[in-house]
């Protein structure tokens, strides 16, 4: 782009800058007002009241224009705003976010996956909402964008880095037991850093997955522990040949996990629910069978 | 008082029953009002207990006192315990029932029995919501919105809570239906709509609000229990469904049923702050006038939750100026308070510094409701702890703080005796001093990106965390201050009698405690509710 690029902060941060000054204007106005009356009518000062009027025609019209044309003001100004957060540049790079319960992924058009947002600087970057489950929230305070995550709905946001360095990614709506914990970043990089990045990220995703770091990217690990410790989901460790008492189709039976076992709790979860555990947890429909055999060999690993 | 003394029982030892069946199964409205006022009150209670939980999980990062699990099941019971157990039912329940029908110069409401059976319906819902907390899959994790999906797919005892607030509803729209019959049919020779309390005005409007709004959420929570027991499909995408369709059926009511917890506290400020500054209200039409106009806009503008749901951005253009159009009566309200205090003669008793705080808190809240409205900054704050700030600016700092003052000024009256003064004030300059340490903190934290509903934070947080925890304590200080000083009073205290403050509303002439019939004989209404010239005061 020839004329710089508005950055969503940018956009934003006058419209706040202007609300905050018009609030803090009438804050201070009706306090001082209200502080002066006290003290200056107080009983010991005024015995009896000076006035018995109870209303003003002028004064009513008045203080009933005067807001009116402030609120209609903040009003504008909040959707001139707005506006240039739905204003997506054209030649945004699309990364396809994909939220689950409760772990972020981005996808990259050349098929490169990761659990931190890389972006290049000064680029602007549009991003696809995907929920897997149930409506989280992409939010990014530094770029003050956020969108809901919803189930079946195309949400989208876009915002551009205006620096180098790494920024929060939170999950805006509740989402259940580890919300507060579905965390990521955004990674700005130089621009060439970042094209360096994209190529190696989207051959390493073509060699062999590796079981424990799929099992982090994929969320797994923010429910199920690899020490043993009991968590939103049973642990990891020692899972593997253990007997398992669970409910299929609402009947209770015992069942040693095996290879198999694993498979079908990783592809459906919803069949198999262990006892004492909630069906919450989401299947991942982009998860291939290879990605699946890496999972099972790192979680039997697990003594 | 003018008119001779006749003796009379008061309504608290008239049929010479003292047990509790002559509470729980009496018609008067009076003893409904302290039933209501003892059940929300104690509700209230325990949501502040809750509250400080919450305040202490987070006072560090990590884990302090529980587990993820327990904080959102805690956060959640805390919003429906103050939302559906205290602020909703509990100014129409406590205070409009004990002083509204004396306001307007009736003998009771006009359905009395039905008035008993909204409260039963009211207990019956809360003893509902609390067998959901204990049985089944523990206590419901979904926030008091009950967003779907996720409180569709959730293993916890949702369809049991929705049930509960389901059955209350009931009340409240009865509780409307009794007190619209009421204040059209009731009132006394001479109480003409330009006499009527400005409590009374907001009563009205409120009940409107009850008996439209609240059907809406009725359907909306058979809905949710249609789809986790029947899987209905509507709202789930992986049906067919739609989540937004939930969040827009959810926030026809819950927006306004922000109104049904603040008209009424605007209603107690309206008769407060004349009484105390010896001065008529100022603006009585424009006051009463932006009460219906606050019910019926306010109606028109549940979208503003919504914001970055991904509904239209016509959608938000719209909601977002009818927001700001809302805004308009709530200030002129504030204005005309304000007014009021010009060249009266002020007296700072208790009452009064509990109104003249609820204008203050309102106002901030309010004024951050202007940053929410917004569709460019609302995209930043929404779901962080600036909206935590902001609703509990409105509905503890304004309607709470309005609670309190309404339970200063009237609950004397009921029980012919009065708390002291002094702590009083020391309970109110702690409050206050908690209350902003707690919920300014909370907005700041919100501008820097925290989000809301979350159990841990990032380091970055961690020091206003901790103020902000420390500020609950300091309110928690002064509310405990505040309820040994008044039921102390109320029920030891030193007698309360004749009409102290000088007010001019009807529950001023008769005696105290009142008479179980209110009047000897029905009252002939001569002058307004602000028309001091007649209660004998200087
Ligand atoms: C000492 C008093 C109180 C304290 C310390 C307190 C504290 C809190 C805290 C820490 C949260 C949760 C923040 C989060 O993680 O999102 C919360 C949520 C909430 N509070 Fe309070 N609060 C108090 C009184 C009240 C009152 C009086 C009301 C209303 C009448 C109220 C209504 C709510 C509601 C509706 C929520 C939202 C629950 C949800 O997210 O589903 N609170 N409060
Ligand atoms: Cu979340
Ligand atoms: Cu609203």
């Amino acid at each position: 782009m020839n004329s710089r690029l508005i950055t969503t902060t940018e956009a934003v941060d006058p419209v706040f800058m202007f609300l905050f000054g018009a609030c803090l204007l009438l804050l201070v106005g009706i306090t001082a007002a209200m502080l002066f009356f006290i003290v200056r009518f107080h009983r010991s000062r005024a015995p009896r009241p000076t006035s018995t009027a109870d209303n003003n025609l002028w004064l009513e019209i008045v203080w009933t224009a005067l807001p009116t044309i402030l609120v209609l003001a903040m009003f504008y100004y909040g959707w001139y705003g707005y506006l240039a957060l739905r204003r997506v540049p054209p030649d945004a790079l699309p990364v396809t976010a994909t939220a689950r319960m409760w772990s972020w992924s981005f996808s990259y058009p050349n098929g490169a996956t990761s659990p931190k947002l890389f972006v290049p600087v000064g680029k602007p970057v549009r991003v696809e909402l995907v929920s897997l489950d149930v409506i989280h929230g992409f939010f990014l305070p530094a770029f003050r964008v956020k969108r809901d995550v919803v189930p079946g709905m195309k949400n989208h946001v876009w915002f551009v880095a205006p620096k180098a360095g790494s920024f929060d990614l939170f999950c805006s709506q509740y989402c259940g037991t580890a919300h507060s914990s579905m965390i990521s970043t955004v990674e700005a990089l130089p621009e060439a850093e970042f094209a360096a990045w994209l190529k190696q990220g989207s051959s390493t995703t073509a060699t062999r997955p590796d079981g424990r770091k799929l099992a982090q990217e994929k969320g797994c690990l923010g429910c199920h522990s690899l020490d043993g410790t009991p968590g939103v989901g049973p642990a990891f460790k020692g899972l593997y040949q253990s007997q398992v008492e669970v409910m299929r189709a609402g009947k209770p039976l015992t069942v040693t996990a095996d290879e198999a076992y694993l498979k079908e709790s990783i592809r459906q979860p919803e069949a198999l629910i262990v006892k004492g555990f909630q069906p919450i947890m989401p299947a991942d429909p982009d998860l291939t069978d290879e990605q699946l055999e890496a999972l099972v060999e790192f979680i039997k690993g697990l003594k | 008082m003018s008119h001779i003394q006749q003796p009379q029982t008061s309504f608290w030892n008239d049929t010479g029953k003292t047990g509790i069946t002559s509470w729980i199964f009496s018609t008067d409205h009076k003893r409904i009002g302290l039933l209501y006022f003892y059940s929300t009150f104690g509700f209230f209670l325990v949501g502040v207990l809750l509250g400080l939980l919450l305040r202490i999980e987070l006072m560090a990062p990590g884990r302090t006192i529980m587990g993820p699990q327990t904080y959102n099941a805690l956060f959640t019971v805390h919003g429906v315990v103050m939302i559906f157990l205290f602020i909703i039912p509990g100014f129409q329940g406590s205070f409009g029932n004990l002083v509204m029908p004396i306001q307007i110069g009736a003998r009771d409401v006009s359905f009395p029995r039905l008035n008993l059976f909204s409260w039963w319906i009211y207990m019956i819902g809360a003893v509902v919501i609390l067998t959901s907390l204990f049985t089944g899959g523990g206590p419901p994790d979904t926030g008091w919105t009950f967003y779907v999906p996720f409180s569709s797919r959730t293993g916890t005892n949702v369809s049991l809570a929705v049930l509960g607030v389901f059955i209350i509803g009931f009340s409240s729209i009865l509780t409307g239906l009794n007190f619209v019959t009421t204040i059209h049919r009731l009132r006394a020779e001479g109480m003409s709509w330009g006499r009527l309390p400005l409590f009374v005005w907001s009563l009205y409007a409120t009940a409107w609000v009850q008996i439209l709004a609240t059907p809406i959420l009725a359907i909306t929570l058979v809905l949710v229990a249609a789809e986790r027991l029947l899987g209905t499909g509507l709202f789930d995408p992986a049906t067919g469904g739609d989540p937004l369709m939930y969040q827009h059926l959810f926030w026809i009511y819950s927006h306004p049923a922000v109104y049904i917890m603040i008209l009424p506290a605007m209603g107690v400020i309206s008769d407060i702050i004349p009484v105390f500054s010896r001065k008529p209200i100022f603006g009585y039409k424009m006051i009463a006038f932006s009460s219906i106009a606050i019910a019926a806009a306010g109606s028109l503008v549940w979208g503003h939750h919504m914001y970055t749901s991904g509904m239209s951005d016509t959608a938000i253009l719209v909601f977002s100026f009818l927001t700001f159009i809302v805004a308009i009566p709530s200030a002129i309200k504030v204005f005309n308070w304000v007014s009021t205090l010009y060249r009266g003669s002020i007296s700072l008793e208790a009452p009064m510094l509990f109104a003249l705080t609820f204008i203050l808190l309102f106002s901030i809240g309010g004024l951050s409701g202007l940053i929410l409205g917004a569709a460019a900054t609302d995209i930043h704050v929404h779901d962080t702890h600036f909206v935590v700030g902001h609703f509990h600016y409105v509905i503890f700092g304004g309607s709470g703080f309005a609670f309190f003052a309404a339970m200063h000024y009237w609950l004397p009256k009921f029980y012919g005796r009065r708390y002291a003064e002094k702590p009083a004030i020391l309970a109110w300059a702690l409050m206050f001093t908690g209350f902003n340490i707690t919920y300014f903190t909370m907005q700041l934290l919100g501008m820097q990106g925290m989000p809301r509903r979350y159990y841990d934070y990032l380091p970055e947080f961690a020091t206003l965390n901790l103020v902000s925890t420390v500020g609950s304590w300091i309110l928690a200080g002064g509310l405990l201050i505040m309820l040994i000083n008044l039921f102390r009073g109320l029920w030891w205290g030193p007698p309360f009698e004749g009409n102290p403050w000088g007010g001019a509303t009807l529950e001023w002439s008769i005696p105290t405690p009142p008479p179980t019939e209110n009047f000897i004989e029905e009252p002939l209404v001569t002058h307004g509710p602000y028309d001091f010239k007649g209660t004998g005061i200087p």
